[in-house]
């Protein structure tokens, strides 16, 4: 039995890894999430082909960051799946179910016409909205804390909802909205671009609002948080994100006036990482928040060597055909079918 | 009342109903990517259009199969830890680093070469676009490795240790991952999917003979099938009587589940038809053929058969599922082997594509490999209980802390969502088999599907006018 526990620092290589798959999902399936969010708004159904056909090569791709992120806690840091699994139970389920009213839209919509093709609609948006909401409640509930003994969830069924966990949803659905009209105005022209412009600018100001509410109550509802971020000198080191993150919502505020196409939405990027080190750096180094960290959870060395060795030869080939993929269906997205 | 929901059979139920549907799924998309495949060489190594017009007929059934695949997939990657969350708790260090390589080897490859494989005809080159084919071809080969290596070791552990709190560690990769029963079972369930596609392609085929439409596609795949049929169904039995071999030598109980056997005995008859009765701990009313399955099991006579009383009651399965699944997927099996010979010989006869009984008889055919996967796999599921990993762990000791009242609401909503969205997508699926190939010249042009009325208000936007 091989182990690189001697050569490298595993937990700590898989705890960036996972948080890596899961951030890039939150991006690459965020951005699509986020179209299915807007559909129904479009003004006509020209427009809807149009955003269907942006993200129908790469939706696939992107949910595959999804099973890596779960595929990859339970191969790296078992126990830390074990526990939250359950502890989520329901907005998972919930998500997974959303998740797939709107995955085989993408293929019934086009074979559908007349009032079953509005439903195959229906089912898009509604499945977007439900997977984004159910993500944002367990991030809610993820950083409020989990109830363990011994190696289990130990907490209720409901644990997971409350109004933060609400509040929490609500704002990943206009987060992922932002994603998705950015992408919108990158990816098409005409009609559904200036609508889209239109989207992003309304649903800027909110994303702004959320991440102000998450910003503030997280230092307030942990003592532990608070003392990190508002302690000096980490408050001067840490104040670049809070920073950056306002420039970001500014520039991106003035590239859709100036009818920028590209740079809202790499911006809108940059908004999400600038949140997600801010939510890395409060709740370090917990992967069960507050009961069991990464170096509890992780899997014995051999295991998690194994799979780093598959990983560090696999994931540049993935992000390689990835781009490929990107790079062959790059343009403005046309309405008609694609097949 | 909702306190008596009993959370273990909850979570069985659950688990089984969501990986019966989709394994249903990938049973077809290995058989049809490899098919797809070949189709998409033979067009453009002889420039024949009918190839292609079959290839672009059937790549929309493999995305309309493959993406309610994805879909149904992504549910088991996380049932794993909603429901059996000590299970994962205890055996991740072994199994998580299969599943790991799974997600990392296969499902990326596939789902980012779905979109050239589907979208991809006039962005990149005929050749860019058949190694796009043959690279989600080999991403469901490569995913069914995996997977089935995870399987095989919760059937056949070895190269791990335990510890005091139950806790599996590797002890060696090599012996976990090509565990005893890993090749039987891998090559038999590639086979199968081989067949399962076989036979609905061939069914189709000979449905369009039978209403004279699409002739020469319909040749085509009815052939192609046949082919299959006369070579692939015979070395599946070979296939399976090797496997049956390997459980006999691991996991003898399950074989005893599937012979029905009770008693230990030398000359063990086959019992070919029969009820077995758990509670009597005999299988009544059989019908049998002396000696048989001593013959088969042992290749001697007078071998000696274990029966199910060598193990104590709590550790058997329940056998009449095991006895009577065995007998639909061997049926089917014989079935299959049957059409192959019918084929063979109407095709030395020169008659393969104009006898309308063979039609019928290959539209009947059509749904069987599916019956037949299913079967199974509940044979080989079902006899492994009562354990998840066999003769180590018990499966009613590994279910999540969840309350059995949330498994029945998931499990009604997962039943209600399945029917419903699946359901759809057999209709869509029955509806392009009976649109067939577009055999109309440059309809793919630039696109497949004809503009659907609702969307004659394109060409002004298309125009730019908009800009």
């Amino acid at each position: 039995m091989f182990s690189l526990e001697s050569f490298v620092d595993l937990p700590l290589i898989w705890y960036g890894l996972i948080a890596t798959a899961v951030f890039l999902y939150v991006l690459l399936d965020g951005f699509d999430l986020g179209v299915g969010i807007l559909f129904p708004f479009a003004p006509s159904d020209s427009c809807r082909n149009r955003m269907m056909n942006s993200i129908a090569p790469f939706w696939d791709g992107n949910e595959t960051w999804l099973v890596l992120g779960g595929g990859g806690l339970f191969a790296a840091f078992p126990l830390a799946y074990a526990i939250l699994m359950p502890a989520l139970y329901m907005p998972v389920i919930l998500m997974l179910l959303g998740l797939i009213f709107r995955g085989v839209a993408f293929e019934f919509r086009f074979k559908a016409s007349g009032r079953s093709r509005k439903l195959w609609d229906y089912s898009f948006h509604f499945g977007s909205l439900a997977a984004t909401f159910m993500q944002g409640m367990m991030l809610g509930a993820f950083v409020q804390g989990v109830k363990v003994q011994g190696r289990s969830f130990a907490g209720g069924a409901f644990d997971w909802l409350n109004a933060y966990s609400v509040m929490v949803g609500m704002a990943l659905v206009f987060g992922y909205a932002l994603l998705g009209a950015t992408w919108l105005i990158m990816k098409t022209d005409g009609i559904t671009q200036d609508w889209a412009r239109k989207c992003a600018g309304y649903v800027l100001g909110y994303v702004a609002l959320f991440l102000g509410i998450v910003s503030i109550s997280m230092p307030m509802m942990n003592a532990d948080v608070k003392a990190l971020w508002f302690s000096l000198p980490n408050f001067f080191y840490l104040l670049p994100i809070p920073l950056s993150t306002l420039v970001m919502f500014v520039m991106i505020w003035q590239g859709l006036h100036k009818g920028r196409e590209y740079l809202p939405f790499f911006l809108s990027i940059g908004v999400f990482i600038a949140g997600y080190l801010g939510l890395g750096i409060s709740l370090w180094p917990w992967l069960v928040p507050f009961k069991v960290s990464f170096r509890q959870a992780a899997a014995v060395p051999e295991s998690q060597s194994l799979l780093l060795i598959g990983t560090a030869v696999m994931l540049p080939l993935i992000l390689g055909y990835a781009a490929y993929c990107y790079y062959v269906f790059r343009g403005k997205s046309s309405d008609e079918s694609l097949y | 009342m909702i306190e008596t929901f009993d959370p273990v059979l909850l979570a069985r139920i659950q688990f089984a109903f969501t990986v019966s549907f989709h394994i249903i799924f990938p049973a077809f998309t290995i058989g049809l990517a490899s098919w797809l495949a070949v189709l998409e060489w033979r067009w453009l190594k002889t420039g024949n259009t009918v190839y292609e017009e079959v290839y672009r007929m059937w790549v929309k059934i493999f995305a309309v199969t493959f993406g309610m695949g994805v879909v149904s997939g992504v549910v088991m990657s996380f049932q794993f830890g909603t429901n059996w969350s000590v299970f994962s708790d205890r055996t991740g260090n072994v199994l998580g680093p299969l599943l790991g390589y799974e997600v990392l080897t296969a499902f990326f490859l596939e789902a980012s070469f779905l979109g050239v494989m589907l979208f991809g005809w006039n962005r990149v080159s005929p050749k860019m676009h058949f190694a796009a084919t043959i690279i989600v071809a080999l991403g469901t080969l490569i995913s069914a490795f995996w997977i089935l290596s995870a399987n095989s070791w919760m059937q056949t552990p070895q190269g791990y240790r335990t510890d005091a709190d139950g806790l599996l560690y590797p002890t060696d990769w090599m012996q976990i991952i090509f565990n005893p029963s890993f090749p039987y079972r891998f090559l038999h369930m590639v086979t199968a999917s081989y067949l399962t596609t076989a036979f609905v392609v061939g069914g189709i085929g000979a449905y369009y003979l039978w209403r004279n439409r699409h002739v020469a596609h319909a040749r085509l795949m009815l052939g192609m099938a046949m082919i299959m049929a006369i070579f692939v169904a015979p070395f599946q039995a070979v296939m399976g009587d090797l496997h049956g071999l390997n459980t006999l030598k691991h996991q003898p109980a399950k074989v005893a589940a599937m012979e029905g056997i009770w008693e230990t005995e030398k000359g063990a008859p086959l019992k070919l038809f029969g009820w077995p009765d758990q509670e009597e701990e005999k299988t009544k009313y059989a019908i049998e053929i002396p000696k048989l399955s001593s013959l088969i099991l042992t290749h001697d006579l007078n071998g000696e058969v274990k029966g199910l009383k060598e193990w104590p009651k709590e550790d058997r399965p329940t056998v009449a599922w095991v006895f009577w699944s065995f007998r639909v997927m061997v049926g089917i099996g014989v079935l299959m082997i049957i059409t192959g010979i019918f084929a063979a010989i109407l095709y030395l006869r020169q008659q393969l594509f104009n006898k309308p009984w063979f039609q019928f008889w290959c539209m009947a055919m059509t749904p069987v490999g599916f019956i037949a996967v299913l079967a199974g796999w509940f044979v080989t599921e079902i006899g492994r209980q009562p354990y998840i990993v066999y003769g180590v762990m018990r499966t009613a000791e590994t279910v999540s802390p969840v309350m059995g009242s949330q498994v029945a609401l998931s499990l009604l909503a997962f039943v209600f969502c399945y029917v419903f969205v699946f359901g759809a997508g057999s209709y869509y699926i029955l509806r392009l088999i009976g649109k067939g190939p577009d055999t109309e010249e440059n309809a793919y042009g630039t696109h497949g599907v004809k503009a659907p009325p609702l969307m004659t208000g394109l060409a002004s936007e298309k125009g730019g006018k908009h800009v």
